[in-house]
C-alpha cells in the first residue's frame, strides 16, 4: 500500500516534469518515505534516485541485518543517522546444532560501541545466534538512556549477571524476551533487580531460564507494570504462584505458564479456573512444562480467543489434546511434541480448520529402540482437516512419498515445509524407494514454497525437481542427502530466488561448489559441511569472487586438503578481523 | 546400542566370536538386537551413504573415543553430531527429562480386599497421589477419599496401603511423591476395620 501511495505522488501532475527532477521538497519525501516499513520496499527506494537515496536513509528507523559479517556498524552507521531499532542475526544456523567451533564470532560487542557513539537515542534491539558478554549487557545496560526492548534468541556468552545489569539501570524497558540461549544461569536474583520505582515493562519471557526465581519480586513486579501484556514464566513457577500473578494481569495478551504442576486441593483448582476465566484478550498461550492432565480443564475456559498454543514442552497425550483443542476454535499456530501421536494429529484435524502453522516436535529424538511418536498418518489426518495450512515443522520416525503427495493435494498453499525423517537416507518405509517423489510432490505443487527442509533417502532426481519447479524458494535445507555434483548444480541453476543454502553430509564436491560463482553474490549465504568439497576448491572461489568472503573451518585430525566446513557469503566489509584460528579466510 | 555396534563388527571384522568368553550354555547365541524392521533396514542404507561419506570426513559422526571399531560401525541417531537438528537448548531439557525418569515402567501389583484376582499398574505414568489415587478409584469402582496428613483416609471404608523395600505394610501418601514410586514393592487396598483402624497414628 505504502508503494501504490509513492508510486502516486510521482506520477502526481504537480511534479515539474520539464525540470527532470521531483519538485517534493525534502522534507515532504522523508515524511511520506517515513511511513515505509518493509526493508525490502526501501531498498527498493534508495535505489530509485540519489534524492530518494538519501530521503530513505535519513527515514529509516530500524534497520535489519540478516548476517552480521555482510557489512560493518561503521557502514551502518554512515548511511543511516536515525536509527532507533536494529535487528541482528550472527551465526550460521547450523549453529544451533553444534556445527559451529564455539568462539566463531558474531559478537556484539563492536557493534555495540558503535552504536553508543552513533546512536544513543537507540531503543530496540533483537538478536539472534549472536555472542554476547555480560559486559556487552552492562554497556547496553548504561549507553542508552531511552532503551525500551531486549529480544535475544538462540544467542550465548552471557550470564543471569548481564540480565541484573539491565533490570537496574534501563529505567523505560518496556521488553525483555530472552528465549533458548545458552545463558549461564546463575539463579534468580536479577529478576530483583528491577527498582521499586519501575513499571513500564510490558513484555516479560524468561520461560528458559531454569533457576528458581525470587517470586515476591517477580509478584510486586508483574503488580506493578500495569501495562504487562506478554508474561512468559519458567518451571520454577508452580500453579499456585501462577494463580497470584494471574490475579494481578488480567490484561495479559500471552502467557507462559510456567510449570503448570503441583498438588492442588480443590479450592485452589477452582480459584484457578475462576482466574483463567474470560480472558477474551489472551492469544498466545504456552509453557506446561509439567502439565498434569487432571489440570488441563482449568484452561479450558482460556481458550476461547486463542490463535498461537505453544505444547512443545508439555508431553501431552492424545486424549488430552483432544480435550483441549476443542475449546481453541480460533487455533491458527500450534506446536505439539509427538507424544500426542497419530491420534492427537487425527483430533488436529478435527478442531482446527482454521490452523495455519503446525510443528511437531520429537520427545525421545534419540531414543533407538521403539518406534513411537508420529507416523505419515498424522500428517495425512492434519492436512485432511487443515487446508489452510502452510506452515509445517514435522519430525518423525517413518514416511511414504504418497502420504507427503496427498498432504500437498490438501494443502497446496504452503511456504514453508520442513519435514525431518530423524534417521539419516531413510527411504520410503513402504516401498523402500528414495523419497524424491515426495518432495518432488510439495515443489510441483505449493507454487509458493519459499522455504523447504528435505530428508530421508534422496537421488540427484530431488534436486532436479527443486530446481525445476521451486521458483519462488529462497531457503533450502539439505542433509544426508543427493547422489552427485549434478544435484547442487540443478538448485544453483534453477531457483532464482535461492538466498540460504545449507548443505550437510552431501556427495557435492567442487564441480557443485564452482557452478554457483554467478549466483553466490546474490545469496545472502552458503554453508557445506562434510562435502567432499577441498581447500583448493574455496581458495578457487575465493579468487574468482573477491566480494565473497570464503571461510573454512578445519577440524582436528582432518586431511589437509579437505575443507570440512564452508561458509561463504556476501560482505561489503570485507574479510573479518575478528575470525578465530580455526577458521580460515580465504 | 554403542556397544551392540561394536559386537556386531567383531563378528564381521575379525571373527572373535568363536573364541568370545561370555556367560551361559554354549550354542546359545543372545540374539542380535532387531528393532522393528523399518529402522534396521535403513540403517543399513544410510550406513552405504555415510561409509561414503565418512571416507573422506569424520565430522559428521561424533567419535566416542579413539575406538577404530566405532569408525566402520553405521552412525546410528545418537552419534551424529548435530542430528536430528534440534536446538541445543531443546535438547538439553529432553536430556535432562530423560535422566530424570531412567528406567522403564514400574508395574506393581494391585490387590484389593474381597477382589477376585490383582492388577497391576505402572506407577511411572503417575506424577502425584491424587493421580494415582483416581487411577485406583476408576479400576476398582471404589472410593477411598483423601489422605489427611497425620490422619490417614478419612471418610471411607477404603485405605490405599504398599509393601515397601523393607517388605513393611505402609500407608500411601506419608512419604514424597518421589521417595514412595522408587520404594513400592506392590499396593493392597485393605477394607472395612482394618482401615478404619489405620485412622490412628
Amino acid at each position: 500500500m505504502e508503494s501504490s501511495e509513492l508510486k502516486r505522488s510521482k506520477d502526481s501532475p504537480n511534479s515539474d516534469e520539464s525540470a527532470g527532477l521531483s519538485s517534493f521538497p525534502d522534507e515532504v519525501l522523508e515524511r511520506v518515505l517515513s511511513l515505509l516499513k518493509s526493508h525490502r520496499d526501501r531498498s527498493f527506494v534508495s535505489l530509485v534516485c540519489k534524492d530518494w537515496y538519501n530521503a530513505e536513509r535519513w527515514s529509516r528507523t530500524h534497520v535489519f541485518i540478516g548476517n552480521c559479517y555482510s557489512v560493518s556498524p561503521e557502514i551502518v552507521a554512515r548511511r543511516f543517522p536515525n536509527i532507533r531499532s536494529v535487528t541482528l542475526k550472527g551465526k550460521p544456523r547450523f549453529s544451533d546444532f553444534n556445527l559451529v567451533p564455539q568462539n566463531w564470532g558474531a559478537d556484539i560487542h563492536a557493534w555495540l560501541v558503535v552504536f553508543a557513539a552513533k546512536y544513543p537515542f537507540l531503543e530496540e534491539l533483537r538478536l539472534k545466534r549472536m555472542a554476547i558478554s555480560d559486559e556487552s549487557l552492562a554497556l547496553l545496560a548504561v549507553a542508552f538512556p531511552n532503551f525500551k526492548a531486549l529480544s535475544l534468541l538462540s544467542c550465548d556468552g552471557f550470564s543471569t549477571n548481564g540480565l541484573a545489569a539491565i533490570a537496574t539501570n534501563c529505567k523505560n524497558l518496556t521488553e525483555l524476551d530472552i528465549q533458548e540461549n545458552g545463558i549461564d544461569d546463575k539463579g534468580g536474583s536479577w529478576l530483583g533487580c528491577f527498582p521499586e520505582s519501575f513499571t513500564s515493562l510490558e513484555v516479560l519471557n524468561f520461560a528458559n531460564l531454569t533457576s528458581d526465581i525470587n517470586f515476591d519480586a517477580l509478584e510486586r513486579l508483574v503488580g506493578r507494570c500495569k501495562s504487562m501484556r506478554v508474561l512468559k514464566l519458567n518451571r520454577s513457577i508452580s500453579l499456585e504462584q501462577l494463580q497470584r500473578l494471574l490475579v494481578n494481569a488480567p490484561q495479559l495478551a500471552e502467557l507462559g505458564t510456567g510449570s503448570f504442576s503441583q498438588e492442588l486441593t480443590f479450592r485452589q483448582y477452582k480459584e484457578l479456573e475462576c482466574t483463567l476465566s474470560n480472558r477474551k484478550n489472551m492469544h498466545t498461550l504456552s509453557g506446561l512444562w509439567e502439565a498434569k492432565g487432571i489440570y488441563l480443564p482449568a484452561l479450558y475456559p482460556a481458550c476461547t480467543n486463542l490463535t498461537f498454543l505453544n505444547l512443545s514442552y508439555a508431553a501431552l497425550q492424545s486424549s488430552e489434546l483432544a480435550k483441549l483443542l476443542a475449546h481453541c476454535p480460533r487455533l491458527k499456530r500450534l506446536w505439539v511434541l509427538d507424544t500426542v501421536q497419530d491420534k492427537g494429529l487425527e483430533a488436529i484435524g478435527l478442531n482446527c480448520p482454521l490452523l495455519e502453522e503446525l510443528r511437531v516436535f520429537p520427545d525421545d529424538p534419540f531414543g533407538e529402540e521403539i518406534v513411537h511418536g508420529v507416523t505419515e498418518a498424522g500428517f495425512v489426518a492434519v492436512s485432511y482437516g487443515c487446508p489452510r495450512l502452510h506452515y509445517v515443522l514435522y519430525f518423525c520416525q517413518q514416511m511414504t512419498n504418497a502420504a507427503v503427495a496427498t498432504v500437498v493435494q490438501n494443502c497446496p498453499d504452503f511456504t514453508h515445509f520442513r519435514l525431518c525423517i530423524m534417521n539419516p537416507g531413510q527411504p520410503d518405509y513402504l516401498t523402500n524407494e528414495p523419497m524424491d517423489e515426495a518432495f518432488g510432490a510439495v515443489v510441483k505443487t505449493c507454487t509458493k514454497l519459499q522455504r523447504l527442509s528435505v530428508s530421508g533417502l534422496l537421488t540427484d532426481l530431488t534436486f532436479e525437481y527443486i530446481g525445476r519447479y521451486a521458483k519462488n524458494l529462497e531457503t533450502l535445507s539439505v542433509a544426508f542427502a543427493g547422489s552427485s555434483d549434478w544435484g547442487m548444480q540443478c538448485v544453483l541453476g534453477g531457483c532464482p530466488k535461492l538466498r540460504k543454502l545449507e548443505i550437510r553430509d552431501c556427495p557435492f564436491g567442487n564441480a557443485a561448489l564452482l557452478s554457483g560463482l554467478e549466483k553466490y553474490e546474490s545469496m545472502r549465504s552458503l554453508w557445506m559441511s562434510a562435502c567432499k568439497v577441498t581447500m583448493n576448491g574455496c581458495r578457487l572461489l575465493a579468487r574468482e569472487m573477491p566480494r565473497l568472503n570464503v571461510e573454512v573451518m578445519k577440524e582436528d585430525g582432518s586431511d589437509d586438503s579437505q575443507a570440512d566446513k564452508v561458509y561463504v557469503y556476501r560482505s561489503i566489509a570485507g574479510p573479518r578481523r575478528d575470525a578465530p584460528p580455526s577458521v580460515l579466510t580465504l | 546400542m554403542v556397544a551392540m555396534e561394536r559386537r556386531v563388527n567383531y563378528e564381521n571384522d575379525l571373527n572373535l566370536k568363536a573364541t568370545e568368553l561370555r556367560l551361559g550354555l554354549p550354542g546359545s547365541d543372545e540374539p542380535e538386537r532387531q528393532s522393528t524392521p523399518s529402522i534396521r533396514n535403513n540403517k543399513r542404507t544410510s550406513s552405504e551413504i555415510s561409509e561414503e561419506l565418512r571416507s573422506k570426513s569424520s565430522s559428521g559422526v561424533k567419535q566416542a573415543g579413539n575406538d577404530d571399531h566405532q569408525d566402520d560401525a553405521p552412525p546410528t541417531k545418537a552419534q551424529v553430531v548435530g542430528w536430528p537438528p534440534i536446538r541445543s537448548y531443546r535438547k538439553n531439557y529432553l536430556q535432562n527429562k530423560k535422566n530424570e525418569a531412567e528406567g522403564a515402567g514400574m508395574y506393581v501389583k494391585v490387590s484389593v480386599d474381597g477382589a477376585p484376582y490383582l492388577r497391576k499398574i505402572d506407577l511411572k505414568i503417575y506424577r502425584s497421589y491424587p493421580e494415582l489415587l483416581k487411577a485406583l478409584e476408576n479400576m476398582f469402582k471404589l472410593t477411598i477419599g483423601a489422605y489427611i496428613e497425620r490422619k490417614g483416609y478419612n471418610g471411607s471404608d477404603y485405605a490405599p496401603t504398599y509393601e515397601d523395600k523393607d517388605g513393611d505394610w505402609m500407608l500411601v501418601g506419608d512419604i514424597p511423591w518421589e521417595m514412595f514410586i522408587s520404594s513400592c514393592k506392590r499396593l493392597r487396598i485393605i477394607q472395612g476395620s482394618e482401615a478404619r483402624g489405620l485412622g490412628y497414628v
